[in-house]
């Protein structure tokens, strides 16, 4: 299975479709797992860890998931393919540049993921498209259950289930959603947002998860306490009680724009076209940022009904032809394709070779103003 | 900003109070908010939290014990010094070995909470030093039977079946 197989599409969960697409990108639920009788990693030696890595691929390998799986040797495979499934959400960057016999198993669909010998044995992952959460809990412990039929979990009735680190003690789980956010950012009050993410017991981080930075106004929200709460709860809280509220606040903030704000709006709606339309060089970072302005301002006119002239001049443009029922009508789904494609790994593995700086900013460049010119 | 208490830190924490019509607004640095008794919830690195529980120092009551930060897990070799030093632990028996350290780090980093009451494997689990020596025994009895030492495998297979 060679990555270039799915390296030119959009995964499942940047579809672009889900509940609450236009604020809530993606949902993510995490069990994180470790095999009884073994030790920890951090105390394994290299012929441990590679006992530990076989046992649970063959295991994983021969689940009945209903879609095709695959694995990855992560420790052998070559960096630029690593940075590659860390861009697709499909590895930690801790499991790409860590130490040591690791792997991953992926549902071809890459809404699921294990990761094996990452900080714990094993990290499922379950990904989906907008406000999915209950589902994505219904669909990992199913999982977690046909695990756990052939091989015996590190359980203690005191502690639940134990981990490597103390702070994923108990349930394991880590509960968490994609946010886009780029009208608390415009109208100053992504602190705010910041600030009540902490006094609620929630972490905030980039794109890229711990250590990243907020690019292109992206932030992701999960749990941080995982012990003497139970998985349930902790995905009602989110469903019922969290995401709504930061829905309407990105929803306040962009209905604000448009009836105080609509200059600074369409500025920085303009401002992107022209740039992604005319520039000859474009950083990842900057791409992040300006497509961020066009998903604002197509999701605003999707779900808002907006209509400002910079929005307008948007919605009329040409798409990249993929989708044949949009008639070359600039969609979500592209944004997002453009948002991935130019990703670095993304476009050094499409381009078939590793390029300098210049030149990535250069061929990103490229490929955006060809899919903004339809 | 600055903090209106200390006049040096940046106030990170801006507080409203509305009493009978008045607003009046404070703004604080979380130490001078915490020392107010304004209720702030931060997130504390691992690493500083460990660390500051163990520069603690011995207790003062009743007779000096064996130092704490030397205790070893017998299974897999990790001290409490290791442990800050990795940020993780080295087996599942160190939950056992150290809970008494690791409690306030564990009640910290989960609001208070110190006990499961979520998912359960659908086996009745054993508790993990009972798993390790299952396991360790088993590992022992193949190599017994490899090298053709009955005898021995034999004493271990009774062993293990006195364990389960």
């Amino acid at each position: 299975m060679k990555l270039t197989e799915f390296s030119q599409n959009i995964n499942e969960w940047l579809s672009g479709n889900g509940p609450l697409s236009d604020v809530i990108i993606s949902s993510r639920v995490r069990l994180a797992r470790n095999l009884a009788g073994h030790k920890f990693l951090a105390a394994c030696s290299v012929a441990e860890k590679a006992e530990i890595l076989k046992k649970l691929k063959d295991i994983l390998m021969g689940l009945q998931l209903g879609d095709e799986v695959f694995y990855i040797g992560v420790d052998k495979t070559p960096v630029l393919e690593r940075r590659f499934l860390v861009e697709r959400h499909l590895i930690s960057q801790h499991h790409a540049f860590g130490k040591g016999p690791r792997g991953a198993v992926i549902a071809r669909r890459e809404s699921f993921t294990a990761m094996i010998n990452e900080e714990d044995h094993l990290r499922l992952q379950v990904l989906k498209a907008g406000c999915q959460l209950p589902a994505c809990i219904e669909q990992i412990d199913r999982i977690d259950d046909m695990i756990e039929q052939k091989v015996e979990y590190a359980f203690s009735p005191k502690y639940g289930y134990l981990t490597a680190c103390p702070t994923n003690l108990g349930t394991g789980i880590r509960v968490s959603v994609m946010l886009h956010l780029p009208a608390l950012k415009m109208t100053g009050q992504i602190e705010k947002f910041l600030n009540a993410a902490k006094a609620l017991g929630l972490a905030v981080r980039g794109l890229f998860g711990e250590g990243t930075e907020a690019a292109g106004d992206f932030y992701q929200l999960s749990n941080q306490i995982t012990l003497g709460v139970c998985e349930k709860d902790i995905v009602s809280q989110f469903e019922k009680t969290i995401i709504p509220e930061i829905v309407e606040y990105e929803h306040a903030a962009r209905a604000r724009l448009l009836s105080h704000d609509v200059g600074l709006l369409d500025d920085k709606i303009s401002r992107a076209l022209a740039l992604l339309k005319n520039a000859n060089l474009i950083s990842s970072q900057e791409a992040l940022f300006l497509l961020s302005h066009i998903r604002l301002g197509l999701n605003m006119h999707q779900h808002q009904g907006a209509s400002t002239p910079a929005i307008n001049r948007l919605c009329s443009l040409g798409g990249d032809g993929g989708d044949a029922k949009a008639a070359n009508r600039l969609s979500i789904a592209t944004v997002n394709r453009l948002f991935l494609l130019t990703l670095p790994a993304h476009l050094q593995l499409n381009y078939g070779k590793e390029l300098d700086s210049t030149h990535r900013d250069a061929l990103r460049a490229q490929i955006i103003r060809q899919a903004l010119s339809g | 900003m600055q903090c209106e208490i200390c006049q040096s830190k940046e106030a990170t924490i801006h507080l409203t109070e509305i009493a009978d019509g008045v607003r009046t607004e404070m703004h604080l640095c979380e130490q001078c908010a915490q020392e107010q008794g304004v209720g702030v919830k931060s997130y504390i690195p691992l690493n500083e939290l460990l660390s500051n529980l163990l520069a603690a120092g011995p207790k003062d009551e009743g007779p000096a014990g064996p130092d704490e930060n030397q205790l070893t897990c017998p299974r897999c070799g990790f001290t409490l010094e290791k442990f800050n030093e990795k940020a993780v632990l080295g087996c599942p028996y160190d939950y056992e070995v150290f809970e008494k350290e690791l409690l306030p780090l564990i009640k910290k980093a989960h609001d208070g909470a110190t006990t499961h009451c979520g998912k359960a494997p659908a086996r009745m689990p054993k508790d993990s030093k009972q798993q390790m020596e299952i396991d360790r025994l088993n590992r022992q009895l193949d190599e017994a039977v490899r090298k053709e030492d009955y005898e021995l495998a034999a004493k271990l297979r009774d062993k293990l079946a006195g364990n389960k």
